[in-house]
Parts: C-alpha cells; sequence; structure tokens
C-alpha cells in the first residue's frame, strides 16, 4: 500500500477489513433457505411435467382404461397413481396435461403484465405529467372494472381458446404490474443517482434502461411469480363457471369433475389429487417471489 | 493558463429562481450576483431553505418545469440560464459536474463501480472501452482508492461511505470538467472521512485548475477550502467576500450567528451551544424588511421596515447587505446590552 498521507494509509486498511466483513455478513445473508429451493424443486418437476407431457410416459389424458368388472372411477393403484375419474381417465396424466394449459396461461397472463404494466408503469413514474394522468387513469379503470366480469364477458363472447383466456388474464394482471412499477420507479427516479447519471450528460432513454429498468424489475419479477399464481387460480375459477378452455384438460377442468359433492364423500382423490397439485404450485410460486423479494431487500438495506 | 483566466469561468447576474407553488410563488433564489475565475473555489453557505441547493442546481439547469428564471447565467463567456436539456447535455459532465450529498443514493447499486465510471467516458470522449478502463483506474487512483483495479468489478455496497463518495468524485472529475459543484459532499459522512474528502477536492482543482462551488451549511467546512464565500439567507446574498476578508471582519450578523453556532473545542464542558431563534423565512410571504431581521438579536425598526441592499464595504471586494453591520454604534450598543443578559438567545426572543 503507497504512503501518501498517514490519513490515507489509515483509512483503506479500515476500508479493507470492512470490506471483507460485508463480503462475510453477505454470505450469511445470501442464503435464499432450504424452502425456497424445496419450492422451486417442486416448480421443476411440475413445469418439467406441463412442459414434456406428450414425450413422457404418460397415460393418454383422453381415453378411457375402463377395467373388466369393476365400474370406474378406480382409485390409486400402480397402473394408475393418482386413480382415475369416473370416465375412467387416468388422473395423473390428466393433471400433467391439464398443467400444460394452466401454466401457460399463467405465464402468458404474467409476461403480458409485464410487458405492459411494466412499460406504461415505468414512463408513467419517470416523466409524470401526462404520461402519469393517462396510465394511472387506465389503470384505475382495469383495477375498478370487476376482474370476473370482465373474464366472463371476454370468454363467453369470443371463442374459449388458450389465447382468449390467456388474454384475457393478462389484461387483468397490467393494473397490479404497473401500479407497483411506477410507484418503484417513483422512488428511484428522486434517489440521486438518476440525477448524477442526468448531470452526466444521459438521455432519457438510456436512463430508463440502464439506471432504472434494472432496478424497476426486480420488485416486479418478485410480483410477477406471486401474480401467476393468481393467474393459474383465476383459469382454475373460470373453469369451474365452465368458461376455461374448450379443448383437452385443464387443472380447473379436473378437479371440476370430481367436484360434485356425492364425488367428493365416494371417489375424493378425483378432485383432491388435483387440488393438492395446483395448491402446492401455487404455495411455491408465491414462497418463491416472497423469498426473491426479500433476499433483495435484504441486499438493498445493506446498503 | 492562470493569467489567461482573466474573463470570469462562471458569471451570475441578479440570478432569480422561483417556483409557481398553489401557495404562491416561492422565491427560491433571489438576486444573487457572482463571478468565480477559473481555479478558484467559493463556498456557499446557508441554512437549510437559504437558497443555497436551488442556486446550483439553477446554473446546471437541472430545475423541474415549474420554475421560473430571471436574470443570467455566464458560462465562460456565454449566456446558459434557459437552454434547453438538449443543448446544456454537451457542458453536462464535460464542462459541469456535480458530486452529490448522499453517497449511498448517488451511485446505482446495481451497477459496477467500473461501468459507472466508464459510461460517461465513452459517452462524452468517445473512448473505446479499453481506454475508458485504463483511464477508470487512473481516475480511482488520483482520488486514492487502493486496489483501483479489483474496484472496477465490484458493487456500490461493497465500498465503505467515504470509498463511495471518492467515487462519486471519481466520476465526477471523468470528463475534466471546468466546473465541479459539490452540494453538501461531507454532511453524510464520518467527521474523520469529511476532512479527507475535502482536501481531496482542492487537490484535484489545484491539479486540473477547475473550480468548485462548495454548497454547505457548515462554516467550518468552507474555511480553509475556498477562495470566495457566499453567505445566503432567504434566497438572498447578505454577505459575500474572500474567505480571508470575511473571517477577520464578519459584518452580517447572521454570518456572526452562523459561526457561533459551531461548537468550539474551547468552550467548557456542558456550555451552552449558541443557536439562531425561530426558523428560515416562508419564501412566498417574505418579511417586509430584511429577511433576517424577525430572527436577528440587533435588529432595528428600520431593518423591520427597510430592505438592506447589498453594499461594499470599505475593501471593495467585501459585500454585505445589512443596515446597523458588526462594529457600527448601533451594533455595539446592543452587543453590550445582549452580553449583561448573558447572551441567552432564547431569552432575549422571549422578551422582545
Amino acid at each position: 500500500m503507497s504512503t501518501t498521507t498517514d490519513g490515507i494509509v489509515e483509512t483503506s486498511g479500515v476500508d479493507d477489513e470492512t470490506i471483507k466483513a460485508n463480503a462475510e455478513g453477505a454470505a450469511e445473508k445470501r442464503t435464499l433457505g432450504i424452502g425456497f429451493w424445496i419450492a422451486v424443486i417442486w416448480l421443476g418437476i411440475v413445469f418439467f411435467a406441463a412442459a414434456f407431457a406428450p414425450w413422457l410416459p404418460f397415460k393418454d389424458p383422453d381415453a378411457n382404461y375402463i377395467q373388466r368388472g369393476e365400474r370406474p372411477p378406480y382409485p390409486p393403484s400402480m397402473t394408475h397413481p393418482f386413480g382415475t375419474d369416473q370416465d375412467a381417465r387416468d388422473i395423473l396424466a390428466r393433471t400433467a396435461f391439464g398443467g400444460r394449459v394452466s401454466l401457460t396461461v399463467g405465464l402468458v397472463a404474467i409476461a403480458m403484465g409485464m410487458f405492459f404494466g411494466g412499460l406504461m408503469g415505468i414512463l408513467a413514474g419517470y416523466f409524470r405529467g401526462w404520461w402519469d394522468r393517462i396510465f394511472s387513469f387506465i389503470f384505475i379503470i382495469l383495477l375498478s372494472f370487476p376482474s370476473l366480469v370482465l373474464a366472463i364477458l371476454i370468454t363467453s363472447l369470443l371463442e374459449r381458446s388458450l389465447r382468449t383466456i390467456s388474454l384475457t388474464l393478462g389484461i387483468l394482471t397490467i393494473a397490479p404490474v404497473g401500479r407497483v412499477a411506477r410507484a418503484t420507479t417513483i422512488s428511484f427516479t428522486e434517489r440521486e443517482f438518476v440525477l448524477a447519471a442526468r448531470t452526466l450528460g444521459a438521455k432519457n432513454g438510456r436512463i430508463i434502461i440502464r439506471e432504472l429498468l434494472p432496478n424497476v424489475v426486480i420488485p416486479m419479477s418478485a410480483l410477477a411469480l406471486l401474480g401467476m399464481g393468481v393467474a393459474v387460480v383465476a383459469e382454475a375459477g373460470l373453469a369451474f363457471l365452465g368458461l376455461s378452455v374448450e379443448k383437452g384438460p385443464t387443472w380447473g377442468k379436473v378437479i371440476l369433475t370430481g367436484a360434485g359433492s356425492r364425488d367428493l364423500q365416494k371417489y375424493p382423490w378425483i378432485a383432491i389429487i388435483p387440488i393438492v397439485v395446483l395448491f402446492f404450485t401455487v404455495l411455491a410460486l408465491n414462497f418463491a417471489g416472497d423469498r426473491i423479494r426479500s433476499y433483495f431487500d435484504a441486499k438493498e438495506t445493506a446498503l | 493558463m492562470s493569467k489567461t483566466a482573466e474573463t470570469p469561468l462562471l458569471e451570475l447576474d441578479d440570478l432569480k429562481t422561483h417556483f409557481r407553488t398553489e401557495r404562491g410563488l416561492v422565491r427560491a433564489v433571489d438576486g444573487v450576483t457572482i463571478s468565480l475565475k477559473r481555479g478558484e473555489s467559493l463556498g456557499v453557505v446557508g441554512e437549510s431553505g437559504s437558497g443555497k441547493t436551488v442556486l446550483s442546481r439553477s446554473i446546471m439547469g437541472l430545475l423541474p418545469s415549474s420554475s421560473v428564471n430571471h436574470g443570467s447565467v455566464k458560462f465562460a463567456g456565454r449566456e446558459i440560464l434557459g437552454l434547453s436539456a438538449k443543448q446544456m447535455r454537451h457542458l453536462w459532465g464535460a464542462e459541469m459536474s456535480m458530486v452529490f450529498q448522499n453517497p449511498l443514493n448517488s451511485l446505482n447499486p446495481l451497477m459496477k463501480i467500473g461501468k459507472q465510471i466508464t459510461e460517461p467516458l465513452q459517452l462524452h470522449l468517445g473512448m473505446s472501452k479499453a481506454t475508458a478502463n485504463e483511464t477508470a483506474v487512473q481516475l480511482l487512483r488520483d482520488v486514492r482508492i487502493p486496489e483501483a483495479e479489483q474496484r472496477l468489478n465490484q458493487y456500490p455496497h461493497e465500498l465503505s461511505g467515504g470509498m463511495r463518495q471518492r467515487v462519486m468524485i471519481a466520476i465526477a472529475l471523468a470528463c475534466g470538467p471546468t466546473l465541479l459543484f459539490a452540494d453538501e459532499p461531507t454532511t453524510a459522512l464520518d467527521v474523520t472521512v469529511q476532512a479527507q474528502i475535502l482536501d481531496l477536492i482542492g487537490e484535484q482543482r489545484r491539479e486540473r485548475n477547475m473550480s468548485v462551488i462548495l454548497v454547505t451549511h457548515d462554516l467550518g467546512v468552507v474555511a480553509g477550502h475556498t477562495d470566495q464565500i457566499a453567505v445566503m439567507y432567504g434566497g438572498k446574498l447578505v454577505e459575500y467576500a474572500p474567505t480571508k476578508t470575511l473571517f477577520a471582519n464578519m459584518l452580517m450578523p447572521y454570518t456572526k450567528s452562523l459561526m457561533r453556532s459551531i461548537p468550539k473545542l474551547v468552550d467548557p464542558s456542558h456550555s451552552r451551544l449558541a443557536t439562531i431563534p425561530g426558523r428560515p423565512p416562508d419564501l412566498v410571504n417574505p418579511p417586509p424588511g430584511c429577511n433576517f431581521a424577525p430572527r436577528c438579536l440587533y435588529a432595528q425598526p428600520k431593518c423591520h421596515v427597510e430592505e438592506p441592499p447589498l453594499v461594499e464595504a470599505n475593501d471593495p471586494s467585501h459585500k454585505y447587505a445589512c443596515w446597523y453591520p458588526v462594529g457600527t454604534p448601533e451594533f455595539e450598543k446592543r452587543d453590550a446590552e445582549l452580553q449583561a443578559t448573558g447572551y441567552r438567545a432564547d431569552d432575549v426572543m422571549a422578551v422582545s
């Protein structure tokens, strides 16, 4: 270490120690916890099964596996680990194939929310003025419109395809994501590093993309995982009303086949098993989202 | 170089910055005339709300659209007040830059130090990535950051507050500005680090022949680090003089009170710290006479009615705005009375 003045040498020594101490403290904080990894493993299994369902050794989700001399539904067994429904269809296969639709709906919905909501929120929060007035007004309209009514309206007017359902739920996620993006943008725009970037000659586009976006995306993505859970549940809700995707199984539709009160008492596995899968998936999404948020919060406060 | 700097680098002439608000017009900066030569440093001193920060932001053109400017700001002989952000962008970073109060907030937490220094270099000076990196290492060495190469790959949270302020200074110096604003650069830092940062700014100023405007509330901070001092109160200049002249001969009671409110090592322990009673004036409805009169222990009836102009003292470089400055018979008489009552500012206010 160069000897410039006494003061400098002294501080640099202190700083080295502080840096080490900080690094150690950060290493402690930086574990996301075992629960997070369990959630990630569960989500990995579910997403893998859904994504590769046609190529995995699942049974045909629409075939009727009637066993001679016995009336369906059949309880869980070696041939049907999750059992079958009243039409002798394999529930494991239906859950896996149903996941394709349910998770696609969730992903598309939240991607739409992130893109449009994020864009509108950042522009509103950064430029304020008229941008803010217009976009905030749109958010208020979207939030005050009863979401279920909007979903019923769209799905009953248009064909009930995967695209329609995804877009419907996507529109509903724009406002919540947009509001978070707007609020976060405002709080970061007031931080001095944005002003500092401007005093160094950065243009608006550069400030938004380089300075604001990376900071705003973190809280947004935590919300995205939570929002995906909500979208998956919303799809199940629409299925209950008979308004989900027409063709093929979805989680909501699989649950619905076993949701009659007589069925629930006599053949509980039909509804309960897909409910459990849905429940753990949404729980895992929420948990992972929450952990990510607090993980980055901790990093933020360590500043 | 020093002899060519006859035309001032920065010339403010009757600069006014007013804000339109729902309550009315806020006169945040109200007629400030200052000139600063290249290589000189100016300390702008005042309480919070005195307009010192708004003054520096007015000069840089960083104010919101609700502000209205009058007067003139000449930078290197060219009028820059009222230029659009697009035109100012050529000056920002390259000709004038700013070091902010809080180093915790003024660095992007998600960008590596190296990236934050090299970006303006690539943007303004068109440097290649490799040259910019080398320059960044050199800049970090200039601001006395040890292990400069490794710092480039670190994030702001890995550095201490003092180190971060050094990085901020390195970024501000990156494109070789001729005018550096330091807005309370040491307020958020440890006392021991404060002196180092101020020394560093002074050292870089001499090395780069750069002008510095040091904005602070602390007269102690500007004492050893500036050539001139401008004391602001309620958006107005109340005393303006070369640093040595000012400390040798303070004329405005406000400057004197600011000085008295700094704790001194020679004071016996548990002695009462002198404060300035009351609050800074309402800038929407300023008092009719002298802005400081309602809080001034030496105010006479005239002070409450008529506003004192900024006049020259015996030494023409020393300007002040006060009817009864330190040394006049009125002041001395009142001072004797105050001495007799034991200088209890609060009590004096309660009586009057």
